[in-house]
């Protein structure tokens, strides 16, 4: 291949200054974290007591937000290891995506949990004194798993691009040149390095899978291996797994769009790349529709009396806007827009991809909070204010700080490292033209 | 056997009385808890005169003296543990409750339970339409296969082997797993400052007391294992005026509700007693007695609106 291609598509993929959009961008978001920090602070110096959490709905939008950040952390396996280990050779351009998104959500899944703890001064304990057989301990396990691994997985394809940027032209002037030196410095592109970092992706691309099962399976677990209503489910965890997956490839069309406007990487993500995601994206929605059939028709069939309560709460009663606002948004409207082609080009694949993020962030509030509130036996005794729940300010500033967090961190990795992996976008153009 | 039963407890508590200053040199290194220590003991023929709890003076032997049961006070290690040997439980006759909530005050009062939040609940249930509505008081359940203990991350809450569930709140990381892991909703969170005086706030921390709560754990009845260490009833039993709440060791199989006392078998067997959400496999400490041959009617002011709106 002619060096001057080359030369084009690197400068085409060098990470980009923020331009004045961009700027605002970051600003809005660090003001959002502000906020939620500010907000965390003052529930550190008064307590849980400033949520609108209560011994009903002990767990609120700080857990609905934390199965949120896990589930959309799972794109990273989806999309660079699923598809890379079934051949597929369009998803190139989307790894380097997919895995920062995943490192951003599960990043901010772990901090969501301590956010959620009553004594989080007390973490250490989970070390000095942890026992095996509760599900925290196991998710504690794998999600630290899952988060060296995604670090690894986004790293190893990095080592190329890294070498490619410190011998361009103008590398002195690259603001992150010490970092990529600190970083990449040790890769000279020779024939045993490039072999030994394949087996290692590939080898890592197989490791992934079970470990990104692992983590929302036991996630599903925290809430299937109590007794009540609405998680009682041996359904539980390939249900948590198939919206997960819905989620996150929902978070890459966004990402896809976004970046490709921001960036102007029309030439490298294309028309076709979003075709082929949003196809997938109605697979997996149809998925994770069936595991809803699943979940709701068969217990509504019987209408135990538990479950019952819980489930006409969803049907028909205080939960039911959310209820079908959720599953409208997260399945049957991307469904109905993706299957068309003309609904895959990437403006409304884009809308499509929203609707699913937005739906699903609230389908995981209808997972957490409804079901606390309808225990086996009846609220009583206890304030009138412990018998609903809707998130106070602090809640809210620290779940919005969380959400802006997570995509500060996208944002400053496609500011520092190529969003596109540049020496894998060359191989293929060059096996392309080898053909 | 009453005879010297009767004798030794005397002798017992007057000791506690002065121990105190008599004493301070007094070995404490023998476990003064174990039941049957007493018997031990032989008398050294030295005697001392201690003044009784109804203001006899008399005459005990030096062997016999003991610190008080709350001196000194018991470890961590020792509360994890359990008293050796026994196995709590509690019968709850529903026939005899008219939710009077004298338990709940108590209980309440006794642990500096959050005002507005309770250990002790009394609901107004109905199972059906057509069926009979009753009282029914619950208490944590202690159960011989406890959810919230599978589900801890750190061991905060652990089964004693005397049966007796609790919590350790200088461990408690406030995860909450154990409030959705419980089915009976027993549990309860100190979500903000638990406003404690400063004198219960700087009384010791005991899992047995259960005070002073802390922010940001989780709290629950506790059986009042420091009153049953020494030999008395938990708080709910002794205030419950129409002697609702029996309590004793299933290994003696005996309950008492202060009053009166039964043979636990002979009880449950008689009256039909079962235990709570029993298909769930969580095997409860705690058993009920139908709402039978009631005491009172059933007659409710307060609740009537709040379960129907729940």
């Amino acid at each position: 291949m002619e060096s001057s291609v080359q030369q084009k598509i690197i400068q085409d993929l060098l990470p980009q200054k923020f331009g004045r959009k961009g700027k605002l961008w970051v600003a809005g978001l660090l003001f959002f974290c502000a906020l939620g920090l500010a907000a965390y602070i003052h529930q550190l110096s008064k307590g849980l007591v400033v949520t609108a959490m209560r011994d009903y709905a002990s767990w609120g939008i700080y857990i609905s937000n934390f199965v949120f950040f896990v589930a959309i952390s799972l794109v990273g396996s989806l999309i660079s290891a699923v598809l890379k280990l079934s051949n597929v050779q369009w998803s190139t351009p989307l790894t380097r995506i997919a895995e920062i998104i995943a490192i951003a959500a599960i990043t901010f899944a772990a901090l969501i949990i301590i956010v959620d703890m009553g004594r989080p001064e007390r973490f250490y304990n989970l070390f000095l004194h942890g026992r095996l057989q509760s599900p925290i301990i196991w998710d504690v396990i794998v999600i630290t798993t899952y988060f060296i691994i995604s670090i690894l997985f986004l790293y190893f394809p990095l080592l190329p691009d890294f070498n490619l940027m410190l011998h361009t032209e103008k590398k002195q002037q690259l603001p992150f040149y010490k970092f990529y030196r600190f970083f990449g410095g040790f890769w000279k592109n020779t024939a045993k390095q490039i072999k030994v970092n394949k087996r290692a992706i590939n080898l890592m691309a197989i490791t992934i899978i079970p470990v990104a099962f692992s983590i929302h399976t036991v996630t599903s677990w925290l809430f299937a291996t109590t007794y009540r209503p609405g998680w009682d489910s041996t359904n539980f965890g390939a249900y948590f797994i198939s919206g997960a997956f819905l989620v996150g490839a929902g978070g890459v069309v966004i990402a896809m769009y976004v970046l490709r406007r921001a960036y102007s990487l029309d030439k490298y993500i294309t028309f076709y790349h979003f075709d082929r995601i949003g196809k997938i994206l109605v697979m997996l929605a149809l998925i994770y529709l069936y595991f809803n059939v699943n979940e709701f028709l068969v217990p509504a069939f019987k209408m135990k009396k538990a479950e019952e309560e819980h489930l006409m709460g969803l049907f028909n009663g205080e939960y039911a806007g959310i209820f079908w606002f959720a599953i409208t948004s997260s399945m049957l409207l991307p469904i109905l827009i993706l299957v068309f082609r003309k609904g895959r080009r990437p403006l409304p694949a884009f809308i499509a991809g929203s609707l699913v993020v937005v739906g699903s962030w609230f389908k995981r509030y209808l997972i957490v909070t409804p079901t606390l509130l309808h225990p086996f036996l009846p609220m009583h005794d206890v304030p009138s204010d412990y018998l609903r729940y809707f998130p106070s300010w602090e809640e809210w500033a620290i779940a919005i700080g969380s959400l802006a967090g997570m995509l500060l961190i996208v944002t400053l990795f496609a500011r520092i490292i190529p969003i596109i992996p540049i020496q894998e976008t060359i191989t293929e153009i060059e096996k392309h033209e080898k053909v | 056997m009453m005879n010297t039963n009767d004798t030794s407890r005397r002798e017992f508590l007057a000791a506690g009385l002065l121990a105190g200053v008599a004493l301070a040199g007094c070995s404490s290194r023998s476990n003064p808890f174990q039941t049957g220590d007493t018997d031990l003991v032989k008398p050294s023929g030295k005697m001392v005169k201690l003044l009784s709890v109804d203001g006899e003076v008399i005459e005990v032997d030096e062997a016999f003296l003991k610190p008080v049961p709350d001196l000194p006070p018991v470890s961590n290690e020792a509360a994890r543990a359990g008293i050796k040997g026994k196995k709590f439980v509690m019968v709850i006759d529903l026939s005899r409750c008219k939710s009077l909530k004298k338990c709940q005050t108590a209980c309440n009062h006794m642990h500096q339970v959050h005002p507005g939040q309770n250990w002790i609940k009394v609901y107004p249930m109905q199972d059906a339409d057509h069926t009979a509505p009753y009282w029914q008081p619950t208490t944590c359940m202690h159960c011989d296969e406890p959810p919230c203990v599978k589900v801890c991350p750190v061991d905060a809450t652990f089964k004693r082997q005397d049966g007796i569930v609790l919590i350790d709140s200088d461990r408690c990381i406030g995860c909450r797993f154990c409030m959705a892991a419980c089915p009976y909703s027993t549990r309860v969170f100190n979500w903000g400052d638990p406003g404690l005086s400063p004198e219960v706030a700087a009384q010791p921390y005991s899992c047995e007391t259960s005070i002073p709560q802390k922010v940001g754990t989780v709290g629950k009845c506790d059986f009042c294992p420091d009153m049953v260490r020494e030999g008395k009833l938990p708080h709910c039993v002794s205030a419950c005026p129409n002697g609702v709440f029996m309590f004793g060791d299933i290994l003696e199989d005996t309950v008492t509700n202060g009053d009166e006392t039964f043979r636990f078998s002979d009880l449950i067997r008689d009256k039909a007693g079962y235990r709570l959400m029993e298909d769930l496999g969580t095997k409860p400490s705690v058993y009920y007695l139908p709402p039978v041959n009631r005491n009172f009617p059933f007659k409710n002011e307060e609740g009537a609106e709040q379960t129907k709106k729940s």
